[in-house]
């Protein structure tokens, strides 16, 4: 029995996402100029001032290069070949589940997240995306009566039109990275989460993203706000059809937490990876970031990311009050062809503040899968700390696994630890656990499990099987 | 049940296997019925725990030629997991660490798997920890043993002792225990093989794989065995164990040159 091959096998389970909804939509003609972002704008029905932002940025961005310091090689994307906005024909957003689209319904419910009344889940608050637009977003109304703002980021630009133009842009510069400045020109929905001081969100919030077309690409904008005392927890899910071309997501994600505030942003990508020979597959170059601007605030991100072809992205905290807390828990599993690029930044400006980074990389096939990560403490940042935990398993012999950790320190108060390991699946703990009844296919998931049971442990309770099942989505069977 | 002519449990004729292709047994014969403990002893390297990982079917050893049978069927070809589901269970001797993995659930899926070839129903969270905590007696371990990873962090003592935990939920037909008594303290080593022959039944066998006579002290075998090059040499009473703590391998070395001498 030659084992690495049935591992290999067992991680090369079908895409279970890969459907197309079959729905009328109303794109806009392909390419990018002037026009295009204010036919954006317009169709948004946007205040001027977003408008000038987006011009502004598209400007920035004629004026930048596509990086190409990761060592990431894709075939570079026609900005001009791209489709800037997509929406299932209905244009406004209804008022009620009752006037969406059945088969937009349906195709939620085809991916696991009911949206109307009966089945929706029962604490969890979900904004759905269908390519460039939110479709719903459930228990708006029990949010509000504790203050609490979730909705679409468009809704939010109409609506609090205070809050957006005085936090967007303020943690990514428009200006920032490439993509960013992309994404900042043409972004189309994405989410709006305020959390008033002293309030503690009653639920976890969850925004799932679903790409439909195939030439259309998704730059989807969150920002997410807790002022002085507040908490969130919140969620994002992602899942693509499968084309046989690339898709472009370009998300940017900001986060701001005041005094005293705690965010928890936690990630489950799927985005269709490409197929067993490499083609097709979404390209995942995303910027988020968080800022904890508030003394004693907090920002956690943990992610799971197991599909896209090339994941590029490093959700980062910028720890500028004192004694703030940034946290990172990464899980990145890749196969075949695929590439991950991905790590963190915490940038430790405050005095007292603390870092933390646990990094799990799984890659099989072919496939890539780097930890990438900056820790960077500034003169003021006197009695900082970090720990950094990055570890990584091969499974088979071509693929890849590379661990880049960046340490910058101008401040001698302060304490960095870094620890790295790489490990293959022992056929011993395989032996041991098969040799108690358990079978090869359950063994691995088990394993796999465990080695990632650090990140686990740091997903909302309702998300973590969720994700749990996912790995065993990919590595089919199941995971206790 | 007719108890005057007991059925077989594990038959192994002319067993030769190799890992990493360096031969390591030369032609292993053992006969083992129900309600039998056999020893088996002898030096480091002798084959010991080579024939263990064979009868458990570790992919790393290869069976080069012979048979092993399992209530009369072939089992050479069945996986791992499959030996276990139909009642052989290996006790290790360095059982591994697998952090990560809860212990009360690798017992939970682990029980259910050979409840499911049992036809008995597999047990729920709850219905488990009852069982669970109901066979935790027998080995005189800690419940907080069962929020732990899987043996991760176990001391040498504690980790045996999971070992017969697993033996006592999996409820096998034969257990080949590789030096249990290994590493452990006089109480611990009580405590360990109490739970063995508290766990021994008219319908299941034993194979205790030991250097020391003092485990057979606690648990009397019903045969010995000396292994020696890949081979078992000698067979016979628990008197055999007795000789060989007193005059140590090598009066077996003595008694096999008397023999070719004779011949």
């Amino acid at each position: 029995m030659n084992q690495t091959n049935t591992v290999e096998e067992i991680v090369s389970q079908p895409y279970k996402y890969g459907f197309i909804t079959d729905i009328e939509t109303e794109k806009i003609p392909k390419g990018l100029n002037e026009d295009v972002i204010k036919l954006i704008s317009k169709k948004k029905k946007e205040p001027e001032f977003l408008l000038k932002f987006r011009l502004r940025a598209y400007e920035q961005w004629l004026r930048m290069k596509e990086p190409d310091w990761s060592g990431l090689n894709y075939s570079k994307v026609d900005y001009q070949n791209l489709v800037y906005y997509a929406a299932p024909k209905q244009d406004i957003k209804k008022k009620s589940l009752d006037e969406v689209d059945p088969k937009l319904l349906e195709t939620f419910d085809k991916l696991g997240i009911p949206l109307s009344e009966q089945k929706r889940l029962s604490n969890v608050a979900v904004d759905a995306v269908f390519d460039s637009v939110s479709i719903a977003t459930t228990y708006k109304e029990k949010l509000a009566e504790h203050g609490v703002i979730f909705c679409s980021i468009s809704e939010a630009i109409n609506e609090y039109p205070d809050l957006i133009e005085k936090y967007m842009g303020t943690v990514v510069p428009i200006n920032d990275n490439f993509f960013a400045a992309l994404n900042s020109a043409v972004f189309s929905d994405g989410s709006f989460v305020f959390i008033p001081k002293g309030i503690e969100c009653p639920m976890e919030l969850s925004s799932y993203f679903r790409i439909n077309s195939g030439d259309t690409g998704q730059f989807e904008r969150t920002l997410i706000i807790a002022e002085e005392s507040s908490s969130v927890s919140y969620l994002e899910g992602c899942t693509a059809p499968m084309f046989d071309t690339n898709t472009l997501h370009a998300a940017v994600v900001e986060l701001v937490a005041l005094d005293n505030a705690s965010i928890k942003y936690s990630t489950v990508q799927n985005w269709y990876a490409g197929n067993e020979k490499g083609i097709g597959g979404i390209y995942n170059f995303v910027t988020k970031r968080g800022e904890c601007r508030g003394k004693k605030s907090k920002i956690s991100w943990s992610q799971v990311e197991t599909g896209s072809a090339i994941t590029w992205k490093y959700p980062s905290c910028i720890l500028q009050g004192d004694n703030s807390i940034g946290e990172f828990y990464s899980i990145a599993l890749t196969n075949n062809f695929q590439k991950a690029d991905t790590g963190t930044k915490m940038i430790h400006i405050g005095k007292n503040t603390k870092s933390k980074i646990v990094s799990k990389g799984i890659s099989a096939g072919k496939s890539k899968n780097s930890y990438r990560g900056l820790v960077s403490i500034s003169p003021s940042a006197e009695g900082s700390r970090n720990y950094s935990q990055c570890d990584s398993m091969l499974i088979g012999d071509n693929a890849s696994a590379n661990t880049y950790p960046y340490i910058q320190s101008k401040q001698p108060q302060s304490n960095i630890e870094h620890e790295a390991s790489t490990c293959r699946i022992s056929e011993d703990q395989l032996f041991y656990l098969q040799s108690r009844g358990i079978d090869f296919e359950e063994s691995v998931s088990m394993l796999i499990s465990g080695f990632c049971s650090d990140v686990f442990n740091e997903l909302p309770m309702e998300f973590a099987s969720e994700a749990d099942k996912l790995l065993a989505l990919k590595l089919e069977g199941s995971v206790g | 049940m007719n108890l005057s002519t007991p059925e077989t449990i594990l038959s192994i004729q002319d067993l030769h296997a190799s890992v990493e292709d360096q031969q390591i047994l030369y032609g292993v014969n053992l006969l083992i019925k129900e309600g039998e403990i056999h020893a088996i002893m002898g030096r480091n390297g002798s084959g010991k725990s080579t024939l263990s990982k064979v009868i458990a079917g570790h992919p790393a050893y290869k069976v080069l030629s012979g048979s092993i049978n399992f209530k009369g069927t072939n089992i050479l070809e069945l996986a791992p997991e499959e030996r276990a589901r139909v009642g052989i269970f290996l006790g290790f001797q360095y059982p591994v660490e697998i952090p990560g993995v809860s212990n009360l659930e690798f017992l939970r899926v682990a029980t259910n798997s050979r409840r499911k070839e049992l036809l008995k129903n597999e047990l729920d969270t709850f219905e488990f920890e009852d069982l669970v905590k109901e066979r935790l007696k027998i080995v005189e371990m800690d419940p907080a043993f069962l929020e732990r990873s899987v043996n991760e962090g176990f001391s040498g003592g504690e980790k045996k002792r999971n070992e017969i935990l697993q033996m006592a939920l999996l409820e096998p037909v034969i257990s080949i225990l590789d030096e249990t008594d290994s590493g452990l303290d006089i109480d611990a080593l009580r405590i360990v093989a109490s739970g063995i022959n508290k766990l021994s039944h008219p319908n299941s066998a034993t194979i205790l794989i030991t250097h020391y006579q003092r485990l057979l002290n606690e648990i009397t075998p019903d045969f010995v065995h000396i292994m020696a090059d890949g081979k078992i040499i000698k067979t016979g009473n628990k008197e055999l164990a007795i000789d060989l703590e007193k005059s140590g391998y090598d009066f077996i070395d003595k008694n096999t040159k008397d023999k070719e001498l004779a011949k």
